[in-house]
Formats: structure tokens, sequence, C-alpha cells
């Protein structure tokens, strides 16, 4: 099969590749563009693991095609951090609340949370465990998740922290 | 859990994406992939050919053209369900996509996609038959491209299978538009939060300044493979105060509905899911006419 040329923004980084028409978006970070961050888990859209920013927005990389994200820009979880390594706040909260144990879930978490972020600093709980019902953890029971989506909500609205954006609304 | 080889095709225009689908062999069109990609991924399909439709921008938008509300059938599920247009004038349509699926899924999924996939269970076809849509279709032929109009209640042939032709696909969809202040509901049966309900019912409905009723409507999702509205039902409660003997009305006739029966879900319940769900959806829809008659 012929292979597609694909230009893409990963977490703010231009790559130009090649690939095979049916190159999952998931395949292509990690195996091609060596971005082991984001977990591959169910491989069918139920399990969350591999979510990712496409444009601003969580998607799966799973149902995606790397040749759908021709000309698009990505944010992985290796974006999340400072370049120094330094956590940011969501990730620093999850730390923190032990939001994570096994960590398999934790990249599609912080990816779904951050998008959650980005349309507000101030989700009331139902908002949180709403947005996180398209991901599956299977140690923390939640709670400690919740408690720190919590936690860095409100470091978010007492700092002057901008790493968080709202995003614009759709076009008409 | 990949898939098999394809070619894939982008096409940046609605006549061009025809024109590949009426050549290609054995091709599958790309609305959102969020019901494709797994079915690809698990090798349920295999297409030879895959066109993406994410290029098409004349098959995305949201508009008020004539009276009635146009979304283009690659529109994303979570455009709509942000929209202020729809918001203003189809309410039903928003209260439906927040149980939709995971917001992560509505970010990249289709309304058209959502209608083509025609599954028995999903909402979107069951709002599109509460406010009367009407498809438009196109197809290739000789070298242009060629529409015709098909109403919702034509739209499912059989289970998971719409009206659509050999090189015919979706553009869009119209709906009708409700006067503001209008009630709404959608109610929903599902094992767990954006899981497709085992049952759900749409219903609108609006009041004249006597309380009386001037327009109702009720569809239902998940008896069978398109929505069923209840039009009898409906007009037995025109033009009357919509009370307890009209909701339990209703409710006996969402009940008895001839309903699809699987290995989990007996005959029996989804009826009664049916019947509880149209009293939820009526008393919703009611109290929120009710609400702005009296305002």
């Amino acid at each position: 099969m012929e292979h597609r040329k694909i230009i893409t923004v990963v977490n703010g980084t231009s790559y130009q590749c090649e690939a095979e028409p049916r190159r999952m978006l998931g395949d292509f970070l990690r195996h091609d563009l060596n971005l082991t961050g984001t977990h591959y888990g169910c491989e069918h859209g139920v399990c969350g693991a591999c979510t990712v920013l496409l444009d601003g927005r969580t998607a799966r990389a799973c149902l995606t095609l790397a040749a759908q994200v021709h000309g698009h820009e990505i944010t992985t979880v290796e974006g999340l951090a400072g370049q120094d390594g330094t956590l940011n706040v969501l990730q620093q909260a999850f730390k923190e609340c032990h939001a994570l144990q096994c960590g398999f879930c934790t990249p599609g978490m912080l990816m779904t949370l951050t998008e959650l972020l980005n349309e507000t600093d101030d989700p009331s709980e139902a908002e949180i465990r709403e947005a996180i019902t398209g991901n599956l953890c299977r140690c923390t029971g939640y709670q400690p998740i919740v408690a720190a989506a919590l936690l860095a909500a409100q470091r978010l609205r007492s700092s002057t922290d901008t790493s968080f954006q709202p995003q614009p609304l759709p076009q008409e | 859990m990949k898939p098999s080889e394809f070619e894939y095709h982008a096409p940046s225009s609605l006549e061009e994406a025809a024109a590949l689908l009426a050549d290609l062999p054995d091709a599958k069109l790309l609305a959102g992939g969020q019901s494709l990609m797994p079915m690809m991924n698990f090798r349920y399909l295999s297409p030879g050919h895959l066109i993406d439709l994410g290029g098409v921008a004349a098959l995305s938008g949201i508009e008020l053209q004539g009276g009635r509300l146009r979304i283009g059938a690659m529109t994303r599920q979570r455009d709509i369900e942000l929209s202020p247009l729809v918001a203003q004038h189809a309410p039903l349509i928003r209260e439906a996509y927040g149980l939709v699926s995971h917001k992560q899924i509505r970010n990249r999924g289709t309304y058209g996609g959502a209608l083509c996939q025609l599954d028995p269970s999903s909402e979107q076809p069951c709002f599109t038959a509460a406010l009367d849509g009407v498809l438009t279709i196109a197809r290739h032929e000789d070298g242009g491209l060629v529409t015709r109009e098909l109403p919702i209640s034509e739209w499912a042939e059989m289970y998971m299978t719409p009206a659509l032709a050999e090189g015919e696909l979706l553009v869009s969809i119209s709906l009708d538009i409700w006067p503001e202040g209008h009630g709404y509901a959608f109610e929903e049966f599902a094992r767990r939060h954006g899981d497709y309900a085992i049952v759900g019912v749409a219903a609108l409905c609006s009041v004249d300044a006597a309380g009386l009723v001037d327009r109702i409507v009720i569809a239902v999702c998940g008896v069978a493979p398109g929505p069923v509205r209840l039009f009898e039902v409906e007009a037995a409660l025109r033009g009357k105060p919509l009370d307890e003997a009209g909701i339990l009305l209703a409710s006996q006739a969402a009940r008895e509905l001839e309903v699809m029966t699987d290995a989990h879900i007996s005959q029996e319940y989804r009826q009664h899911l049916a019947g509880t769900l149209t009293q939820r959806a009526l008393r919703t829809a009611l109290a929120r006419a009710l609400s702005t008659v009296g305002a």
C-alpha cells in the first residue's frame, strides 16, 4: 500500500513522516515517534488509556488514523510537564493525591482532565466524574483521581498559571 | 487488533468524495470513525478503500435555512452539543447529547455517521425523528452530483441498515424548529452512563395560553431498527390538557409497542421501559412547557 505523507505537530514539535494508511495514531506516536507515554489498552475505544488532544480536544488515539492528523496538532502526556521535567499543576496534584497506582490509565486520565480544566477552572465533583466516565481505572477506585482534579482546579484558580487555556467555541 | 490493509483517500470536496465512492470497488466512507474503526480493528470489516470525509468542509456546519435547522452530516457531535443555535432552537438535541457516549467520542463522532451506523438504541436517529428530520442524500451521476431528500421515517430499512443505495452518501439533515419556550425531554435507561440506551424516549410539546396541548411529539428508540413515532397518541393528545389520563394513555401505548428482543433484554422489559420512560419524558416536557407559559 502506498505510504501517506504525514506532517503534524506533536507537543509543539513539527514532524514529517511517512506511514501506512492503516497506521493508527497510537502506534504512530509510540513506534514511529517513540512517544511511549500514550498507553494502548483495549484498542477499540472503550478504556480511554490512549486519549490524546487533537487540536485541543480529547480523542482516542486507537480510533484515529495517523493519516487523519496530517495538518493537525497533537498533545500527548509528554507535552504536559515543563522542559526541565517539572510536573504541571495537574500532574503534581495526581502525585500528591495518590491518583495513580499502576499508572496505566494515567496518561488518558491526565489528557481528559486537561481538556476539562481548559474548559473550566471550577469544575464540580459531578462534572469531573462525568468527564472521566470514558476512562477506566482498575486500581484507584477513582476517588483520588477526582480529588486530584479538584485540587488542581483549586490551585489554578488561585495562581497565575496560564498553562490551562480556555478553548475557543466552535465556529458556526 | 489492527486493521487490514486498505487504500486511503482524502477528498476535499463533496463532488470528489461522491465520485470516489461511485468509482472505487469495496469502499467505505470514514466519518468520525468511532464505530467504523473499532470494527476495522477487530477485522469485522476489511474494506479495500477508505474515503475520509474529514477534509470535506461543505459537509460540516450548523445553520438556519428556510425556517429549519440544517446540520451537515460531518458536523462533530460535540460541536452540535455546544452550539448556541442548537441550544436556542432545539434544546432536545443538547439534552440527548448529554447521554451519548463520552466526550472523547463526541469530539470525533459525527451526527451523520451515527445516523448511517443506525444503532437501534442510538439517541441521534430518535431526536431526528422527534424533530421531523429530512435527510439530503447525494450520489455521483453523469459527471455531476445528484441529490434527493428522504424523511427520517423512511431511513431505517432494517437492523443497522439505512436506506442508502450503492454510491450514495448522507450530506445533511434538516430539522423542524419549535417555538421558543416549548417543552422537551430526552429520557433513557442504559446500564452505564454513556452506553447506548436499552430504550430511550424523546418528547416535545407546546401548550397554548389555556394550557391545552398545541403540538406534541413522542419518539422511542431501542424498540425497532429505527426510531418509532407514536403518531396516534400524538393526535389523541392534541387540543386537550396533558393530564394524568393523557400521560397514562401515551405510556400504555408505548408499553404495547411491538418490540425487538435479544439474548440480554426480554420483550417485556423493553416494553416496560418504553412505558415508564414515555411517562417521565412527557412529565418533564410538560413541566418545561408550562414554566414558560406561566412566565
